[in-house]
């Protein structure tokens, strides 16, 4: 891309903070590298958490008769598996801990715009995980009313955990969402005001774009989260009626009346639905950038992916209602929210073609961040598409409440962007440590996560057909739909899952015996051109460059460039910098 | 390696879904329009996934890095991106189209269709049937009681002849459209048959509806599809289709609310002369 005029720095340089104590740098500390990390350690750390629960209600589904947990357990598992999944890992993870590591690096920033600010974040964001483990060990445990947390059966009696539990995952959720706006605000200022000369919008790698436009939704969307925790914690302690109609309780006549739960359910998932793509978009980034990278091609049609990412952002906030087809509501909405569901396919369908046409005529690399991008064509494409029958209202009808949606939900937002994540951690872990991750290990917990998260999720969808609705603690005596043959595949099923448990441990021995004993990372070892990658030391240290900030003359996607005679050229080298290919006179001008 | 995988995944899903053992049940119902639609959709997604997975497997192939391979420069192709977008929104627009003409069809019932309310409540189904006039009669969740589990309005003249069902079996009628309208008198609930392909939530607070003609005779059970507590899995029901013989004679066995009340005056009477017989 052509070079444009850099312009003068508008601010001089502030002074970051410097660390007085081993606890300000360590602990409390407020150098954006290390709060991602505490993010990402914090993140996974609960998210080991749900990952456990999910092979107890595995085991559960395949052997009934062995009633491993209660029914109660059961509800409380699931419960707990998702909401940690969808809010405490991803979120977290996409924004937190990618978020802070590398807007700042990306974008050519010393730090975030609030440091202080950025820190407090972190440490908000940690209580909130603290008090929603401490539910699993108050009277009556965690809440299982179910991820989505609908009222009215959230806090009456016939659901577990609605004696404390579900008011500790309330005000764990408020805790949260505070956390996140502090960290949130500062991730999209940092970007808009902080990003160094010569660095426009339309420079930017599509990670932060991704990371950029899923914090602008996520700042829009978590208030209607807030609010409606806060109603229901009302309903629940002061016996308002929010979302509590006049009803019966086993028999007995409850004070409530007037309310709707139906109100609940917008609310939900006004915040719900840009929820998936606040986990997906920083993905969409992070992996168009990887395929670039290990392609040794530009991205395919960027600008129309920038405004993809933006497009999709912006329709996500028009379709919540389609989780909503059967809840009763107005069946009219079901014309318009079917409507504006599948014209999200469009933008979304344009960046699955621009990901396999960077690849065309590229130079692929089948590096293991590589076989994770393709792992997540895969599964995002298979996901995407089951999204066409889901979000069709009438085909819905059928299949909504049955297997078919967790099969979809869990490769489309729960296997995509985390094959997307532990990509970007083999990318990114030389950065970051010094040190590569073994290859033979990490090839392993590749094709065992990727071929075994396929083998769970692409037969589940077949048991939705039959049927079988979710949220089932056992199929009991449902001869007619639960065959024998069925009971077979939840077996095989739960051996898969068992299988990709026992994968990610492999990862996580690799994670930390790679920091130790890895092998040391030559300086930008993938040859990437962003900016991360050219701070003067590898890790980078606190504020980053060296004494004067990086200038940009180019886009993040010089890759392969004709009359260059390396095949990438760095964001910060300008074009008379650029070493020429024999017989070129210029960049794409060959000698005459 | 990779390339063969690739390949064994898209041939392998193609032939799962072929030769699945584990697919709809047969269907009961006026519904197969939405069974078509899901072939359609089936149809019309499957062409796709494998065309560009196919693709992207050609790709892996034939552009993998070996010494001299340099990757083209291209940055954009607007052809190419608009012929995506339209081929695409065309696609998108022919799976909408006959979804949206057959959910016309799903949200309105025929005049003709007879109502039938299901009331869930954790966790277990009732039914209630209009009676000779074919009104149900109004409810509120305020009035029920141990000796008014519908919580009927007493009042309403439309409700004397309904006809209550504290069961959890209901009869229906082969070939005759009824209007299910749904009620929930606690938490959510979902009046979900597999073999009618029609399902939709309990609210209390409100009630809402679907409609269905049954058109294969049989027993099928109803199950409920929105997490409704601990006892969620086992709230279960049963629907009869019957011929129309037998289904009058199973109705000519049910009791109205004013037979019912009738008799629980009666029993009350008999306790009172009991008791002040002693």
């Amino acid at each position: 891309m052509s070079e444009s005029i850099i312009p003068e720095s508008e601010l001089e340089e502030v002074e970051l903070y410097h660390p007085k104590s081993w606890w300000t740098e360590k602990v409390f500390s407020q150098d954006a590298k290390l709060i991602a990390i505490q993010y990402g350690l914090t993140a996974f750390a609960i998210g080991f958490v749900a990952l456990v629960l999910s092979w107890f209600m595995r085991i559960q589904i395949a052997f009934p008769e062995m009633a491993i947990i209660s029914e109660g357990t059961y509800y409380q598992f699931i419960t707990m598996h998702g909401m940690i999944m969808v809010v405490y890992l991803l979120t977290a993870l996409f924004l937190g801990a990618f978020g802070n590591y590398m807007i700042p690096l990306m974008v050519g920033a010393r730090d975030m715009v609030f440091p202080y600010l950025n820190m407090i974040s972190y440490w908000t964001y940690l209580i909130s995980v603290l008090v929603l483990f401490v539910s699993f060990f108050t009277p009556g445990g965690p809440t299982g009313a179910g991820w989505t947390l609908y009222p009215p059966q959230a806090i009456l009696g016939g659901t577990p955990g609605q004696e404390t539990g579900i008011i500790l995952m309330l005000v764990s959720l408020c805790i949260f969402i505070v956390g996140f706006t502090m960290g949130g605000l500062n991730y999209v200022i940092t970007i808009l005001q902080a990003r160094t000369r010569g660095m426009t919008l339309m420079r930017m790698p599509l990670t932060i774009w991704g990371i950029f436009t899923a914090t602008v939704l996520a700042l829009f969307a978590f208030p209607a989260l807030f609010v409606s925790a806060v109603m229901m914690l009302f309903d629940k302690l002061l016996m308002t009626s929010f979302f509590m109609p006049a009803l019966v309780e086993f028999g007995e006549n409850l004070t409530y009346g007037g309310g709707s739960p139906i109100l609940f359910q917008h609310l939900f998932w006004f915040f719900g639905h840009p929820e998936v793509y606040i986990v997906a978009l920083p993905a969409f980034g992070i992996v168009s950038d990887l395929i670039s990278i290990h392609a040794r091609k530009n991205i395919f049609g960027f600008r129309m992916m920038v405004w993809a990412i933006v497009g999709i952002g912006a329709l996500s906030f028009i379709v919540w209602a389609h989780h909503m087809y059967v809840s009763g509501m107005n069946p009219y909405f079901g014309f318009f929210f079917a409507t504006t569901t599948l014209i999200i396919a469009v933008p979304t369908a344009l960046k699955v073609y621009n990901w396999i046409l960077t690849l065309w005529k590229g130079n692929i690399h089948l590096t293991i961040p590589m076989l994770f991008c393709l792992g997540f064509i895969v599964t995002f494409l298979n996901g995407g598409l089951t999204g066409l029958f889901l979000g069709n209202v009438i085909v819905d009808v059928p299949l909504s409440d049955t297997y078919f949606v967790v099969a979809h939900f869990h490769m489309v937002m729960g296997i995509a962007p985390v094959l997307v994540i532990l990509g970007a951690i083999y990318h990114w872990y030389p950065l970051i440590t010094g040190k590569m991750l073994h290859d033979g290990m990490g090839r392993f917990h590749f094709w065992v996560t990727f071929v075994g998260s396929y083998l769970i999720y692409f037969p589940m969808h077949y048991l939705g057909f039959i049927g079988i609705p979710r949220r089932y603690y056992e199929m009991g005596q449902t001869e007619a739909l639960y065959t024998s043959s069925a009971a077979d595949l939840n077996i095989f099923i739960t051996v898969a899952a068992l299988a990709v448990g026992f994968a990610q441990l492999v990862f996580i021995f690799n994670v930390f015996w790679s920091a130790k004993n890895g092998q040391v990372a030559e300086k930008n070892p993938w040859n990437a051109t962003s900016l991360e990658w050219r701070t003067p030391e590898q890790p980078p240290i606190h504020g980053n460059f060296g004494k004067e900030l990086p200038v940009v003359y180019r886009w993040a996607y010089d890759y392969s460039v004709p009359g260059a005679e390396d095949d990438f050229i760095p964001q910060d080298v300008p074009n008379e910098k650029v070493t020429l290919a024999e017989g070129y006179s210029e960049l794409g001008v060959e000698k005459t | 390696m990779v390339p063969f995988i690739l390949l064994i995944i898209i041939i392998g899903s193609v032939l799962f879904h072929l030769y699945t053992p584990w697919y709809s049940t047969p269907i009961a119902s006026n519904w197969s329009s939405i069974d078509s639609t899901i072939e359609l959709t089936f149809a019309m997604t499957g062409a796709v996934y494998v065309l560009v997975l196919g693709f992207m497997t050609y790709c892996v192939i034939k552009f993998r890095s070996t010494k001299n391979r340099k990757a083209d420069y291209e940055p954009e192709s607007k052809k190419a991106e608009v012929v995506l977008t339209v081929l695409t929104t065309i696609g998108v627009a022919g799976l909408l189209a006959p979804g949206l003409i057959v959910w016309d069809d799903y949200v309105s019932p025929p005049e003709e269709a007879m109502p039938i309310e299901a009331m869930g409540q954790q966790w277990y189904w009732n039914f209630r049937l209009p009676g000779e006039d074919g009104i149900l009669g109004t409810t509120d969740a305020r009035n029920i009681s141990a000796d008014n589990p519908f919580g009927m309005n007493e009042n309403d003249p439309n409700g004397k002849d309904d006809i209550l069902i504290e069961g959890d079996t209901l009869h229906l009628e082969h070939d005759k459209p009824v209007k299910f309208l749904l009620r929930s008198i606690d938490v959510l609930h979902n009046f979900y048959v597999p073999q009618f392909r029609a399902k939709m939530d309990l609210v209390p607070g409100m009630v809402t509806f679907y409609w269905i003609r049954p058109t294969v005779t049989g027993i099928y059970e109803i199950l409920c599809a929105e997490l409704c507590g601990v006892g969620h899995h086992a709230m279960r029901g049963e629907v009869q289709v019957d011929e129309a013989s037998d289904y009058q004679e199973w109705l000519s066995d049910q009791l109205t609310f004013e037979a019912i009340q009738e008799q629980a005056m009666l029993e009350k009477d008999n306790k009172l002369a009991l008791s002040k017989s002693n």
